[in-house]
């Protein structure tokens, strides 16, 4: 079992896949580490030797930021944004969409879940 | 898409004269600005810039963590009261 930074990678897929498993790596970057570390990008996991496990566990190790240390600095940089009250901070303060989408509509995946609001009264002439 | 490096940031000609003569005399005076485009520089840091909204004046207070945004980031333009319901 292959283990790097603290995440199981599943052992039946292709290396170039299973390091995407990691949070903070993505297709290309996965294989820009295989490819550094001179690993055949389509070698299954579970048939890594332990020396090629080292030489990515080291690779990754110094040229990213992954994992617990990537989720901290992403919010980091959000809590700046809050903290300076600027624009795209309060945004992010009322949950809506950051980068000037359109909330008349949609708007889900910030706003959440529809809260109906009760209907209006009539307004009685 | 970020802007040019060889461009460098962008600030309003006047505005940013007006902020180093600021600090060059010393003294501190609230600076009224139209240009919300202005990239806050790191001359800018510890002054209050009163930056218009469209409407009127909002005072910012310029800290280190602002340098490199614009003027108008913190000025809201929109005010949101709420939606309705109750019958006002």
């Amino acid at each position: 079992m292959a283990r790097i930074v603290g995440v199981d990678l599943p052992k039946e897929k292709r290396g170039e896949i299973g390091l995407t498993y990691i949070y903070g790596i993505g297709r290309s970057t996965a294989q820009k580490i295989l490819d550094s570390a001179g690993i055949d990008r389509n070698i299954k996991v579970e048939d890594w030797t332990d020396e090629q496990i080292g030489k990515i566990r080291k690779y990754v190790g110094e040229n990213f930021k992954v994992e617990g240390e990537l989720r901290s600095s992403v919010q980091l940089n959000i809590k700046r944004l809050m903290d300076i009250g600027s624009y795209r901070g309060i945004r992010h303060r009322t949950g809506l969409p950051v980068r000037g989408q359109s909330t008349k509509n949609n708007a889900r995946t910030r706003k959440g879940r529809r809260r109906t609001v009760a209907n209006k009264k009539k307004a009685t002439k | 898409m970020s802007r040019s490096l060889k461009k460098g940031p962008f600030i309003d000609f006047k505005l940013e004269k007006r902020v180093l003569d600021m600090s060059k005399s010393g003294k501190k005076t609230v600076v009224k600005t139209w240009s919300r485009r202005s990239v806050i520089s790191p001359d800018f840091v510890g002054h209050t810039i009163a930056v218009h909204n469209g409407n009127k004046f909002i005072p910012v207070y310029v800290t280190e963590n602002m340098v490199g945004h614009k003027l108008g980031e913190f000025s809201p333009t929109r005010i949101f009261r709420g939606h309705g319901g109750k019958q006002r």
